[in-house]
């Protein structure tokens, strides 16, 4: 039987007892004597643990813990003649201490189940035999074979066979994602059908899963403030209560004489004086918030960062990698008539290049034209091809050229074609806006929040796309330090979250109060300096993230303010002796001890609720 | 040298936080955290004397969470 059973066996016995011995003493008449002896048979019963805790912890010198309190305020209560209190607020104890266990064990399977991604083995094969083996077994370029609902156990690439994947547990998109032979895929997700042949680009320590594992387990230990109040407050609040306990036993007595009356009020004090709702509650709702966050592919690398997110009003992105895909593409080629030529051109000259604009080009248009390419660094490039010399590059290349321009106004990047010395046309190269930039933007701009795009992009650029995502300010042209001192002037008016990407942000990253980074294209440098990071780099996650971490701060909130109140309301009615009046008036205190301790547990589990709201 | 220990059976996060105090007092220990929720020690220690850290902590643990082991 598990202990758990076995206590709840015994509170239920001692409870039968408990109610038997009431209805005996109220209706049969016994001698006094035996009265006392059949209660203090049962409080035994169910206090006998805590009696031995509480003397083996106080010849240990732990005084003032949960043991030792209950023990003195029951036999107190015993030496007052409340041997009925004393037998409830010991079984009210260890039933509330029960629930408790409950409780937290509750809690702590629904997070193992949100962080139920770690695989568990991988299958290999060795000399034409499949061989079951552990993922920390599998080094750096062995082959492992992964089935149809297997978990991938190592990040690799697909060397044979493709898939569907369910990447849900590592980004929270509940899309499937296809894989074939050459794409890199990632430890944790799951096969949904077929089957693959992967190499191993990593090490088990250094794969995602073991990572996000490491990150989520650990954040903990990055106390958020709420935190360190409980720590401070539980430090002072128990040896108060108890001071204020001795001194409302022993001071009013000495001028009214009535010691039962004021011993009793001073049990109560002895009740109410454990911190263990706060103590338990808090990091619980902190922890139920991370693990929330994780499984919708936001990770949080610690409970202050949570708060702070909570908090943030001013989110300052980076524009691209960011808000934008990152990748140029052609956007508009003039003459709009002409289009095929200008792109099949352009392409000659781009096709050996693999600058971003030069692959924008060719994805564009492939030719299978050679050609003899020059580059002109800063300028573009010169094609020598069998029909005549090609000019692609921007405006200065073709004035050197002698070619004649017409006025045209630039934003985006434009790249200009001549041929043979005459202008043919222009190409205009852009950097897509992702899909849900502008839902996330307009979501924060809804829950109060100012957006700002920091950009090292030309001012006419950076103003295009601010006008599409809507943001409420925007400042362009800048170097990295610039993008510093902008958050820090941002700071002064707000708490400010950074969103970047790139390694040049990772000073941003680590000055703002929060820096959140894009997993899955960012630099290892970016994901390293951040607090938080978005798995599947999408803007909108920032908004779910931010609304699980409101949540969290409101159970916490609730919990810490709800505790507080209810046993402050026990310390005065006691004191002013308004539960004097109430028949079981102990009993109010203890519940007001497991009770409130219980409901704070059972509201921190709220926040390990994933969902749609 | 960083390892991670499981800890068995405990219930009460403010005993984890007076066990966590108590080790971290013991000479030679760099770091030490434990986790209520995941019921995780993490000791960082030098590897030459992590079998005798480990015994003390166990006795620790025994001292303020009777019914509470150490998986070591």
């Amino acid at each position: 039987m598990s202990r758990n059973a076995k206590s709840l066996l015994r509170i239920i016995i001692v409870l039968v007892a408990y109610v038997v011995a009431i209805v005996l003493s109220l209706t049969v008449e016994m001698h006094p004597v035996v009265e006392i002896a059949l209660f203090v048979a049962i409080y035994l019963a169910i206090g006998y643990d805590i009696l031995y805790n509480a003397i083996l912890h106080t010849i240990r010198g732990n005084l003032f813990d949960e043991n030792f309190l209950m023990t003195i305020a029951t036999i107190g209560a015993f030496f007052i003649g409340e041997h009925i209190d004393a037998v409830a607020v010991m079984l009210l104890y260890q039933i509330g201490e029960l629930f408790q266990k409950y409780a937290v064990a509750k809690g702590r399977k629904n997070i193992a189940e949100l962080m139920d991604i770690r695989p568990e083995v991988a299958t290999m094969v060795v000399d034409g035999q499949e061989v079951e083996v552990h993922p920390s077994e599998i080094a750096i370029g062995d082959i492992f074979i992964v089935k149809a609902g297997d978990k991938i156990p190592l990040d690799g690439i697909v060397i044979d066979g493709s898939c569907n994947v369910d990447t849900r547990a590592i980004t929270g998109e509940s899309l499937p994602k296809w894989v074939g032979v050459g794409t890199n895929v990632v430890s944790g997700c799951i096969l949904l059908d077929g089957s693959l042949k992967v190499q191993a680009t990593c090490d088990y320590d250094n794969s995602t899963v073991a990572k996000i594992l490491d990150l989520v387990e650990n954040a903990t230990a990055h106390k958020a403030p709420a935190e360190h109040f409980i720590t401070k407050f539980s430090r002072y609040y128990t040896p108060i209560v108890v001071i204020l306990a001795v001194l409302v036993g022993v001071v009013p007595p000495l001028f009214d004489g009535a010691w039962a009356m004021w011993l009793r009020r001073a049990m109560m004090f002895l009740f109410v004086s454990c911190p263990c709702a706060l103590v338990i509650s808090v990091p619980m709702g902190f922890f139920g918030g991370i693990a929330a966050s994780s499984k919708m592919g936001v990770l949080v690398k610690g409970s202050n960062y949570l708060e702070t997110l909570a908090k943030a009003n001013i989110f300052a992105f980076d524009k691209t990698g960011t808000l934008t895909k990152g990748n140029f593409v052609v956007t508009d080629v003039w003459p709009q008539q002409n289009r095929q030529e200008v792109l099949e051109l352009a392409s000659i000259c781009e096709q050996y290049s693999n600058h971003p604009i030069a692959t924008a080009i060719n994805n564009a248009c492939k030719t299978d034209t050679r050609a003899i390419v020059t580059e002109i660094a800063g300028l573009g490039l010169v094609a020598e091809y069998v029909g005549g010399t090609i000019l692609c590059g921007n405006e200065q290349l073709l004035a050197n050229y002698n070619v004649e321009l017409p006025q045209i106004e630039q934003t985006f990047t434009t790249v200009f074609v001549a041929k043979n010395g005459k202008f043919v046309g222009y190409i205009t190269i852009a950097d897509e806006i992702k899909q849900d930039s502008n839902v996330a933007i307009a979501q924060l701009a809804k829950a109060g929040c100012t957006t700002v795009m920091l950009t090292g992009d030309g001012q006419a650029v950076a103003q295009k796309v601010a006008n599409q995502l809507q943001v409420t300010n925007y400042h362009a042209e800048l170097l990295p330090q610039d993008k510093v001192e902008i958050v820090t002037k941002l700071k002064q008016s707000g708490t400010v979250a950074f969103v970047g990407d790139g390694i040049n942000d990772a000073p941003v990253l680590a000055m703002a109060d929060v820096g959140i980074a894009m997993g899955a294209m960012g630099s290892d440098v970016a994901v390293e300096s951040a607090d938080i990071v978005l798995m599947k780099d999408n803007p909108t996650a920032i908004v779910t993230a931010k609304k699980i971490a409101k949540k969290t701060m409101n159970i916490v909130k609730q919990n810490i303010v709800f505790s507080i109140a209810v046993k402050v309301a026990v310390l005065i009615l006691s004191a002013v002796g308004i539960l004097d009046k109430i028949a079981f008036g102990l009993i109010v205190a203890i519940l007001a001890d497991v009770g409130v301790c219980v409901l704070a547990i059972l509201n921190s589990l709220r926040a390990m609720v994933v969902g749609k709201k | 040298m960083k390892k991670v220990i499981q800890m068995i059976d405990l219930d009460c996060a403010h005993c984890a936080s007076k066990i966590e105090q108590a080790i971290a007092k013991l000479e030679g220990v760099n770091s030490v955290t434990i986790s209520f929720m995941t019921q995780k020690l993490t000791l960082d220690c030098d590897e030459s004397i992590y079998a005798s850290i480990v015994e003390q902590a166990k006795k620790i643990c025994k001292k303020i969470e009777p019914h509470c082991t150490l998986k070591a």
